[in-house]
């Protein structure tokens, strides 16, 4: 199974590179710009008899590791193959 | 006193907390490596400054699973004294074992400065050789600084006084301006509930000696020497 893990800063959560990259896409001219948060993508591989439990496992991986819970939220998709 | 200064992969400055504690304070210091299960011994455990695992993922966030992690958990949750300076603030905050989290500055830049500290509350194995309001100037060097916490984490914080440290300006204020890295409430550091833990971002180990720009540093190692004495 293939999963892929988005971890963003969490709403409220001051994102400075957010806020620089919205910035930055407003003096190109992109004027229509709102709020940009800027996070992390992580794909990882894992055996797992069944989809719902790849899913457990992944979310315990997010829960343990991969995401603080204090700052960051995250979500994921578990793919066959 | 005996104190263990942890070495992860990554650490930079366990070799200055180990002159500060033997060559300057005196004190019974030894290094602890990251693999080590025990503690040697030892009775203020320091984490200290650097960039653990290249800060891989957070700040702190690897090496809060070194084996040496556990160990330190149990000794924090027996009461033993933990002190975690920079990088060791950020992997006290992954450990759980402080409230909150370090992010990236507002500035988006590594600063690297003087700051001025307020004791907040000197009632406190960390602060208690320094008076409250008393102004501690030490340097900072991070790029992830920024303290971050729920609100209702922050009004709890205010309420035990678990807030030791915070930036001031010259004239004793906790500005905007005064703010290097957009800390909620200028925190420069926070104790645990059980004021046996405690993480700063200045750097202690770096303000020890006159010619090295000021001695405000040693307060907050007396403090913990004093305790045990």
């Amino acid at each position: 199974m293939r999963a892929k893990v988005y971890v963003t800063p969490r709403k409220g959560i001051l994102d400075p590179q957010g806020r620089a990259v919205a910035g930055a896409l407003k003096s190109l001219g992109f004027g229509a710009i709102g709020d940009v948060r800027v996070g992390r993508f992580i794909t990882l591989e894992l055996d797992a008899p069944s989809r719902a439990e790849a899913e457990a496992t992944v979310r315990q991986i997010c829960e343990r590791l991969l995401a603080n819970p204090n700052i960051e939220d995250f979500t994921f998709e578990v793919d066959a193959g | 006193m005996k104190w263990g200064v942890v070495r992860f992969p990554g650490s930079l400055d366990d070799g200055d907390a180990l002159w500060a504690l033997r060559d300057v304070l005196g004190q019974e210091a030894f290094p602890l490596w990251h693999k080590d299960e025990t503690l040697g011994g030892a009775e203020c455990v320091v984490l200290p400054g650097g960039f653990s695992y290249g800060d891989y993922l957070r700040c702190g966030a690897i090496a809060r699973f070194s084996p040496i992690m556990k160990s330190v958990a149990r000794f924090a949750a027996d009461g033993g004294l933990v002190l975690g300076i920079c990088n060791g603030f950020q992997i006290l905050c992954e450990a759980h074992l402080l409230p909150g989290a370090l992010t990236r500055n507002r500035s988006l830049a590594f600063i690297c400065d003087f700051v001025n500290l307020r004791v907040e509350n000197a009632a406190t194995p960390f602060t208690r050789a320094a008076r409250a309001g008393a102004v501690l100037r030490m340097p900072i060097k991070h790029g992830e600084g920024c303290y971050v916490a729920p609100e209702d984490e922050l009004r709890q914080l205010e309420e035990r006084g678990q807030i030791l440290l915070r930036y001031i300006d010259e004239n004793g204020e906790a500005t905007d301006a005064a703010n290097p890295n957009g800390s909620m409430r200028s925190i420069a550091g926070v104790a645990n509930e059980r004021f046996n833990v405690f993480g700063l971002m200045p750097h202690p180990e770096h303000a020890v000696e006159a010619t090295l720009g000021g001695i405000a540093g040693r307060k907050i190692f007396e403090s913990i020497a004093g305790v045990a004495r």
